[in-house]
């Protein structure tokens, strides 16, 4: 049934760090690797090697750059760049869920991740019509909604080694930066991480109530000056050889 | 958002079939035998035909019977019920007034009403997405009702019910066009909301997920020519409003003017659909740097 699930008794999701993300795009490639050859529909490539190239992935990598707003000199300190990476946030008043007219779009009770049953589907693309942050995308060759299934065929796996139980993205991100678990318990990792840090929801005016929290930049430096001492400024008044060079150089 | 041919059909024709119904169904015109037979055809054909266009919108239309389940969520579900419900509801009455000469009025009555609803239910469909600001607003079902009204009246040839339709009908265009520009911004999502970046200064997007498009921009960032948009607007009003009540106040009025009526309206009213996918902005674009202007 497309109604939402009162409560789910675990909200396994991720915690992602802008501050750490480096924007390598591997978490990106992993989640299409893996969910290309496992549970569901492969994630299809149409005209892949033509001129206009389309396929289905469920975490992609945005990049913002950010001004901060001047300083009272009136002087505009350095903008700063952030990669956002985005993928199903498995909400718990999840837009998606309600909107779907078949059934084929829920919400499990036992640990809140949103799934798609593919056979139910028909592709009306409704659901990703009803999702502010476009998580959800059509398959091209299925004709079925694709969406991140937080690697639920990885996560329960008795046959992975148990470093491996965790979703591809998270598995496979070289910086660090995305963190798997269950945010219902206050007393887990991702928990801790989102109250120390601050962890926020994307979009939260849209009332969608994402389990998935991602972590804001911690306060930069007003100057970046950890070279300053090196960076000595250049000689006004050069002796010796470079005196020479500098005053024939300077005649030229 | 995607102008999709299927779903501008889909809405613009069993917007048109169900007005007629509803006017048939309260005896506006009060036709018997084969007149009312063609009548209720037309309305059947375009109701029914509309439907037939949205499978087209579907992935898996085969699959297309398990939209019925969801009901008690999804506007969607609610849509195909009340659809084959009406459907189902006008084809007794006519049934029994064609075939029997028997005019059950309150069977009529109630599939004028049920008529009603389903467009209202159609229009839910776009109205209850909050990701579309511009749609998430009571005027998106006011605009489908006056949509199949002023259709039904004409093709039912009633000329003053037409005539204050129409009218009306144009003005609220005219009205709720302006109200769903400012919309967006009176939403509140903006490129500091969606990235969460909003409170350390202003946020642009400095590289796009990928170089070329994807369903999501396909679907969803659809970015109408606005200068195109006033010009658009302004066809649609005078072929759905201006050219109707122009023929309709023509002194000898009669089944040509009406078919050109029909027609014109026929033809701004796609026009106008046109744009109710086209102009719709989807919060989504705020993560491609492109959302309202």
């Amino acid at each position: 049934m497309t109604d939402l699930p009162e409560k789910t008794e675990r909200k396994l999701g991720l915690v992602i760090d802008l501050d750490t993300c480096v924007g390598c795009h591997a978490c990106v490639i992993a989640c299409k690797g893996w969910n290309t050859e496992n549970y569901g529909a492969p994630l299809a490539d149409a005209d892949a090697y033509g001129t206009d190239p389309v396929g289905a992935f469920l975490n992609r990598i945005h990049t913002f750059e950010v001004q901060p707003d001047p300083r009272e000199d009136g002087s505009l300190p350095p903008a700063q760049m952030f990669h956002l990476p985005k993928s199903c946030l498995h909400c718990d008043d999840a837009p998606c869920v309600t909107v779907c007219p078949t059934g084929a779009s829920y919400k499990r009770v036992e640990d809140g991740i949103v799934l798609v049953n593919e056979t139910d589907c028909i592709g009306c693309g409704l659901c990703a019509w009803a999702c502010p942050y476009g998580a959800r995308e059509m398959d091209p060759a299925e004709k079925v909604m694709k969406k991140c299934t937080l690697c639920v065929d990885r996560i329960y796996n008795d046959n992975l080694p148990e470093a491996d139980r965790q979703p591809a993205c998270v598995r496979t991100c070289p910086a660090g930066a995305r963190h798997f678990g269950d945010l219902a318990d206050p007393d887990s990792a991702v928990s801790r991480l989102v109250e120390a840090r601050g962890g926020m929801d994307l979009m939260p005016e849209q009332g969608t109530k994402p389990v998935n929290k991602y972590l804001p930049p911690r306060p930069r430096d007003a100057e970046i000056d950890v070279l300053a001492p090196y960076l000595a400024p250049v000689d006004e008044h050069p002796k010796g050889f470079l005196g020479w060079l500098d005053r024939a150089l300077g005649k030229l | 958002m995607h102008p999709a041919p299927s779903l501008i059909l889909f809405t613009t024709l069993s917007g048109l079939g169900f007005g007629l119904l509803a006017f048939l169904g309260v005896g506006l015109p009060s036709v018997t035998g084969w007149i009312a037979a063609v009548f209720f055809a037309i309305g059947f054909v375009l109701a029914g035909g509309g439907l037939a266009f949205s499978a087209f919108h579907l992935g898996h239309p085969e699959r297309a019977l398990k939209a019925f389940t969801q009901w008690r969520s999804s506007w969607l579900s609610r849509e195909a019920w009340a659809a084959s419900g009406t459907l189902g509801l006008m084809a007794l009455f006519a049934a029994a007034l064609v075939l029997g000469g028997l005019r059950i009025a309150p069977l009529g009555w109630l599939g004028a009403l049920a008529c009603l609803a389903t467009v209202g239910v159609t229009s839910m469909i776009y109205a209850s997405l909050r990701t579309v600001p511009r749609w998430h607003h009571w005027s998106t079902t006011a605009m489908f009702l006056g949509y199949a009204l002023c259709g039904g009246a004409l093709l039912a040839g009633q000329r003053w019910p037409a005539l204050v339709l129409l009218a009306l009908t144009g003005l609220g265009q005219f009205l709720a066009w302006k109200a769903g520009d400012a919309r967006f911004a009176a939403a509140g999502s903006t490129t500091g909301t969606a990235t969460g970046l909003g409170h350390l200064g202003q946020v642009r997007l400095f590289e796009p997920p990928h170089t070329g498009g994807s369903y999501l921009t396909r679907e969803m960032v659809f970015v109408v020519a606005r200068k195109h948009a006033t010009k658009l607007r302004s066809i649609a009003l005078i072929l759905a409003f201006l050219v109707p009540l122009a023929l309709l106040l023509l002194p000898d009025f009669h089944h040509l003017g009406a078919a050109l009526a029909v027609l014109s309206h026929t033809l701004g009213v796609l026009a106008a659909r046109w744009l109710f996918f086209a102009e719709a902005e989807h919060v989504v674009g705020l993560y491609y740097n492109r959302s309202a202007a």
